[in-house]
């Protein structure tokens, strides 16, 4: 077992420990919320590696995260029934893409496959992230910032618009995603500890993955375009090609996160596009110390689970944005950086060390 | 034989020719300086072999390939691999970190290997490990290993990052000004660092200001002034050459 993993069983322990507490306290409604925030922390992490590791910031993820949730709520709840002559939707009936569900009237719904859905949406994902990313990670800091923040008030101003995706309403009604083994990602208070479990544990192999990556190879190559991009492109490492690729790679883990919210939620509205939730993302990566995953998912689980709860109030968006700023301004490192406790010995040391000075 | 040849290079920028119809060879297994006042267009002409700049014209053969338009990390895969002026490491990673980034070109884990953890991966990251280790060793910096770059000495730096470029195992090793910012005994000790890596068959071409170091461990020296070269020899006759001289300091000397 190496180094890298002990913290993945401690964090298992704590989502354990969480659901145990809820078990006792008899507050188990609270796991609704705690299963859509390890949804919201599968795009945090995914974004850590973007914008921590990899240095290319992005302010239109909830973008990719609202292309995922959308398309996979637009084919599993649109009726194919009238169009059963078609070859198309024959083709998808005969291997099985395709299923039939009674709908609210009592009609018969035919839609598609969560399954299938689910790689439509991020299959789509991936491709629009290599059409943006190619041209628009030319730019650098500022740039790339509004360049991407451009990106996500298109999809924004799409959602919004467009009739068949429900305009300012959304969609609803979409069904649960049935996985392996009987489980399925709904939001049905039958299958609330199921779900949660089944969505951290999804978080966790998640995470499993990037902190394998960031100790790889292409970890370093991706820290050290972070670091001196001249000097990685001068030692052979291909800086736009990495960059390309990280960033298709977070996108795709957003749109999954998107998939797997929607399907939980049943449904998906506009505001899961708008800029606001891009940057309450961006916020979560800095506070939690940008190149941290494990800082970057605490701070995603305290905070997107407080936004949830509705603690903050109707200052949500506000809380995100001054959090945002007081990072910038006083710890633009983000503030669980990865040297903070040698840091913070340091200045003890120095301060004992003035104490006995004459 | 020939290792690297620049043939009719020229590069302007604006206003400004900074390269004009550049021609020279850097023999395989040989140390050769480029030398020349300030604004001779030394840096520039690093940048054009380099790959950071495409020429305007020319042609620039590496172990027999057209380089001048590829990419730097295209020529550096082929073997060509440079330091910069102005130090470039990467801060925030140690040491060894930064030489196990030189082994790039040299090992293949990619995206999904990385994620997913593959068994040939640890290999891998063992062979980086140790041949990194054994760089710092050369070149005497094992002790630093773990030490954060950024809180190096300059000159320790300096090293960081000659072996970082060793780490790419190069045929050509291009250093800007390997000794600016060093004092003199750290001077002489890059120096005898360069000769050894000369030694161990590794081509160097550099760009140095300190004259003392240059005529001590070239084999040849081309001097630029203005974009153009107005020598080329043995660092013995560079001295005497009466237009080099007159370059260096004005005609009044001659």
């Amino acid at each position: 077992m190496r180094v890298r993993y002990f913290p993945v069983a401690a964090f298992a322990v704590l989502i354990v420990a969480i659901q145990l507490a809820t078990h006792v306290t008899d507050s188990a409604y609270h796991l609704t919320q705690l299963t859509m925030t390890a949804y919201y922390s599968l795009l945090i992490v995914g974004l850590c590696m973007l914008i921590g590791y990899a240095g290319q910031i992005s302010l239109g993820h909830a973008g990719f995260f609202a292309i995922g949730g959308y398309l996979t709520a637009f084919l599993t709840t649109r009726n194919l029934a009238p169009h059963q002559g078609k070859a198309v939707v024959s083709l998808l009936s005969k291997s099985g893409m395709l299923v039939s569900r009674p709908d609210i009237y009592g009609g018969d719904l035919l839609t598609v496959h969560p399954l299938l859905s689910c790689m439509a949406a991020v299959l789509l994902a991936v491709v629009i992230a290599y059409l943006v990313g190619g041209p628009v990670l030319k730019l650098k800091g500022h740039y790339l910032a509004m360049a991407t923040l451009g990106f996500g008030i298109i999809i924004y101003r799409i959602a919004l618009g467009t009739e068949f995706l429900g305009a300012a309403d959304g969609i609803s009604d979409v069904p649960g995603f049935p996985l392996a083994l009987g489980l399925e990602i709904t939001g049905k208070s039958s299958l609330r500890v199921l779900n949660y479990y089944l969505a951290w544990g999804l978080v966790i192999l998640g995470m499993v993955l990037l902190l394998n990556l960031i100790h790889s190879r292409v970890g370093r190559a991706l820290a050290s375009i972070h670091g001196a991009e001249d000097a990685a492109e001068a030692v052979g490492i291909p800086t736009a090609r990495y960059k390309l690729n990280v960033f298709v790679l977070s996108a795709a883990f957003a749109s999954l996160a998107g998939v797997f919210l929607t399907h939980y939620n049943g449904g998906i509205g506009p505001s899961e596009a708008s800029v606001m939730k891009s940057v309450r993302y961006v916020a979560i990566v800095a506070v939690g110390g940008m190149a941290n995953l494990w800082g970057s998912l605490s701070m995603s689980l305290i905070l997107n689970y407080l936004s949830l709860r509705g603690y903050f109030g109707t200052f949500d968006d506000a809380v995100f944005g001054i959090i945002l700023i007081v990072i910038m301004l006083f710890a633009p490192d983000g503030l669980l950086r990865r040297h903070l406790f040698s840091d913070l010995k340091r200045l003890v040391s120095r301060n004992a060390a003035d104490e006995t000075a004459p | 034989m020939t290792l690297l040849s620049v043939r009719e290079v020229s590069k302007r920028f604006g206003g400004l020719q900074a390269i004009n119809g550049l021609s020279f060879d850097v023999a395989r297994g040989s140390i050769k300086a480029l030398i020349g006042p300030n604004g001779a267009g030394k840096t520039t002409l690093f940048n054009l072999i380099s790959g950071v700049l495409e020429p305007d014209s020319g042609e620039i053969v590496f172990g027999g390939a057209a380089v001048q338009e590829m990419s730097s990390h295209q020529i550096a895969s082929l073997g060509m691999v440079r330091t910069f002026q102005h130090i470039r490491l990467f801060p925030k990673m140690t040491v060894l970190e930064n030489v196990m980034v030189g082994r790039h070109v040299h090992s293949r884990a990619g995206f999904i290997a990385g994620m997913l953890n593959l068994p040939f991966t640890w290999k891998e990251e063992r062979r980086i490990r140790e041949k990194s280790l054994e760089i710092l060793e050369m070149l005497g910096i094992a002790d630093h290993a773990r030490t954060e770059a950024s809180s190096l000495a300059y000159g320790q730096q300096r090293v960081v990052e000659i072996g970082r470029a060793l780490a790419c195992e190069p045929k050509l090793l291009l250093l800007d000004e390997p000794a600016a910012g060093l004092n003199m005994r750290e001077t002489n000790d890059m120096g005898g660092r360069i000769a050894k890596i000369r030694d161990m068959g590794v081509t160097i071409l550099l760009v140095e200001h300190d004259m003392s170091l240059v005529m001590k461990i070239s084999d040849e020296v081309v001097v630029l002034s203005y974009g153009e070269k107005i020598a080329e020899d043995r660092p013995l006759a560079i001295q005497k050459n009466r237009e080099v001289i007159r370059v260096y300091l004005g005609d009044d000397g001659c």
